[in-house]
């Protein structure tokens, strides 16, 4: 799977600083907010990923850095060999057919003004401006039953749909034009929970059917469980582990993937009574100051002293996985 | 309780309930006509309970909250009663709901950031309730308000005092509020979706501490909440509600172990588990939630029940299926898989 030739997605060493201005009247530089900080991963054809993290972690910048609406400050983003950022403008407005986005808030990434119909067909407009009226209706409406909406909603607006079904529409929309690749950002957090599984389900079937490459953003492990052949932890703009799910889910490698999935609730009384403490106390650290060497240290109850001075880099622990901890072989995770 | 320097001023009166909710109803007038959020809706509260409400988007849980602190929307009605050791707090006057809020019922809600005043100081926002309601001294709240921010964990409280909410992270605002909801010692606290907006490692934090607090003050609370996993770990009872109205309520191991109505069953089936190692299936509920202005008639989750017979197109009456346990169901097969 990481074999690097087959790789449909390349990301390398991905920095993106947003520069902080303090000040009204003369503005000054005054520090960087340091959202991604050395990341690196590949992506195989037909592969879903899961990218999970807590606010601050950097996961929306590095889904806006790969579909190439963000500009690294060093690093690079390789869509099948090319350099993404490197490319001219028309060039990457020609990628852009195969690189497309799912947001988080489905009502409010819909234009409240278009008939969902002429929401989905938008992307044909604007990258096939001569397709003829009735091919565009057919592509529509086809998609429309693809999602799992009736092909007869097609004129009506999204405020006459509940939550789940505006997110069928946006995910219509992105399908629309045939991508490779499909970078879905939180695209359940603010569905109910009977509903997520629906949508979750929606686009795994996707995915099988048109073989596409899925990266799917989450900010608790829970979601992407079901969806994602592997889980990239982040943290403070570091990549913190990354495994298949079947060592994810099972043995967790990192004190941080632990206490993530330990703080997930589970809905059983009994379990959650008996729950130990999870071990990271506090809140996540300013991305404007993060602590030097691992990140993760002022939270972790294992840091020592060299957790501080050097920074761990990602790398095979036994089994498959990577993980970024110099003392991950040694200490003995809670279960 | 003499610790802090003054006496609660508790409304308890012996024998009286701490809530009684009777006939509940909430009504909105829309354009598009007559919205019934929460429909003939009945529970109790005894002290030092805590009661969840669950129930997905338009169910009426957070509703049924307002109502109860007289917050509703200029176009929302209220039927029915809601007493607080016997007295109905929808007919108080705003002078005498004003009491009650704050100094004997407190609320959180789900997003902090937006529950605090930006151009305050956390020592300003915090002042203000014991200065009000209490009329204490400047000096002796400022103590009082201090030993509250310890009380929650908020590190260094003598320095963080004096900053503004934008300088706190999210969890931190949430115990600043939840600090804030206790200082009067409420008898009872109203918690909507308090950990919705929080990142789960703090969200677990919040929990842990809401858990404390309530042994340590004997504080009732009411917890609004879409998350079972939230409730699995806090609720006493469980009270679950759908289309405006109660489909079943019983003790939290009745609801989590021996579900009765298949809306709760099928709830419990479709939060993802990360306890079970292996099992990598979702499991939906068909269909969307219910739109409250074109109801099936009959029972409300009728069309997406997969157990939905003849005679569900009548609206089936709540009744008490063991000991504690209301169910509105027509089926009684006993505990649903």
């Amino acid at each position: 799977m990481s074999d690097v030739s087959k790789s449909i997605l390349r990301v390398q060493d991905l920095h993106v600083y947003y520069p902080v201005e303090t000040g009204t009247l003369f503005k000054r530089q005054t520090s960087m907010l340091k959202a991604l900080n050395g990341v690196s991963f590949e992506l195989a054809p037909g592969e879903s990923l899961g990218i999970v993290g807590e606010s601050g972690c950097g996961k929306s910048t590095l889904a806006r850095a790969i579909l190439g609406l963000q500009q690294p400050t060093s690093g690079r983003v390789l869509w099948q060999s090319e350099p993404l950022h490197e490319m001219s403008a028309a060039s990457l407005r020609e990628k852009r057919k195969e690189l497309q986005i799912i947001f988080q808030d489905p009502t409010a990434s819909l234009n409240p003004r278009l008939k969902i119909g002429d929401t989905i067909a938008e992307p044909l407009h604007n990258f096939y401006p001569r397709m003829d009226k009735l091919q565009v209706e057919e592509r529509v409406k086809g998609m429309m039953q693809m999602v799992g909406l009736l092909p007869n909603m097609l004129n009506r607006y999204p405020h006459e749909f509940s939550g789940g079904q505006c997110q069928r529409v946006g995910i219509a929309r992105a399908l629309i034009l045939n991508p490779k690749l499909v970078v879905c950002d939180e695209p359940v957090s603010s569905l109910d929970v009977s509903i997520q599984a629906q949508i979750v389900n929606l686009l795994k079937d996707l995915q099988k059917k048109l073989s596409l490459s899925l990266i799917f953003i989450a900010h608790d492990l829970s979601v992407v469980k079901s969806i994602s052949e592997r889980v990239m932890v982040m943290y403070l703009g570091k990549v913190m582990e990354l495994a298949p799910r079947e060592e994810i889910y099972t043995r967790p490698r990192h004190p941080y993937t632990s206490d993530l999935m330990r703080a997930v609730p589970i809905p059983d009384p009994e379990v959650e009574r008996n729950k130990m403490d999870i071990v990271t106390y506090g809140d996540t650290p300013s991305p404007m100051d993060p602590p030097s060497g691992c990140p993760f240290r002022t939270r972790c109850p294992w840091a020592r002293k060299r957790c501080a001075e050097d920074v761990p880099i990602l790398r095979r622990v036994g089994g498959e996985g990577k993980v970024a901890c110099h003392y991950a072989d040694e200490i003995e995770l809670p279960k | 309780m003499r610790k802090f320097g003054y006496k609660t001023r508790s409304m308890a009166v012996k024998g009286k309930k701490l809530l009684e909710v009777e006939q509940l109803e909430v009504v909105f007038n829309t354009r598009d006509g007559e919205v019934k959020a929460v429909n003939k809706l009945d529970f109790s509260m005894q002290s030092g309970e805590t009661l969840a409400i669950v129930g997905e988007s338009g169910s009426g849980k957070s509703q049924t909250a307002l109502a109860i602190m007289k917050l509703l929307a200029a176009n929302g009605k209220t039927r029915g009663a809601a007493r607080f050791y016997g007295r109905n707090l929808l007919e108080m006057t705003a002078t005498e709901i004003n009491e009650v809020r704050g100094e004997h019922i407190a609320m959180i809600f789900q997003d902090p950031t937006s529950s605090l005043n930006p151009y305050m100081t956390i020592e300003e926002q915090m002042l203000e309730v014991l200065m009000r309601h209490r009329k204490m001294s400047r000096k002796d709240a400022r103590l009082r308000v201090l030993e509250m921010l310890t009380q929650v964990d908020i590190p260094d409280p003598e320095r963080r005092i004096r900053q503004y909410p934008h300088e706190y992270s999210g969890g931190m605002q949430q115990r600043v509020l939840i600090a804030m909801g206790l200082l009067c010692q409420p008898e009872l606290l109203i918690a909507d979706e308090p950990t919705t907006a929080l990142d789960v490692t703090v969200q677990d934090q919040i929990k842990r501490l809401m858990r404390e607090l309530k042994e340590k003050f004997n504080t009732s609370i009411l917890l609004i909440t879409h998350d079972l996993g939230v409730v699995a770990g806090l609720a006493d009872k469980v009270l679950v509600m759908y289309a405006g109205q109660l489909v079943e309520s019983a003790p939290v191991d009745e609801i989590f172990y021996r579900p009765r109505h298949p809306y709760t069953a099928a709830l419990l089936k479709a939060v993802p588990r990360l306890d079970q190692v292996g099992d990598y299936d979702m499991h939906p509920i068909p269909g969307n939630p219910p739109n409250l202005l074109k109801l099936p008639k009959g029972c409300a989750f009728r069309n997406r029940c997969e157990m939905a017979f003849d005679a569900c197109a009548q609206m089936p009456e709540v009744r008490e299926v063991a000991p504690g346990h209301k169910l509105r169901c027509f089926l009684d097969g006993g505990a649903l898989k």
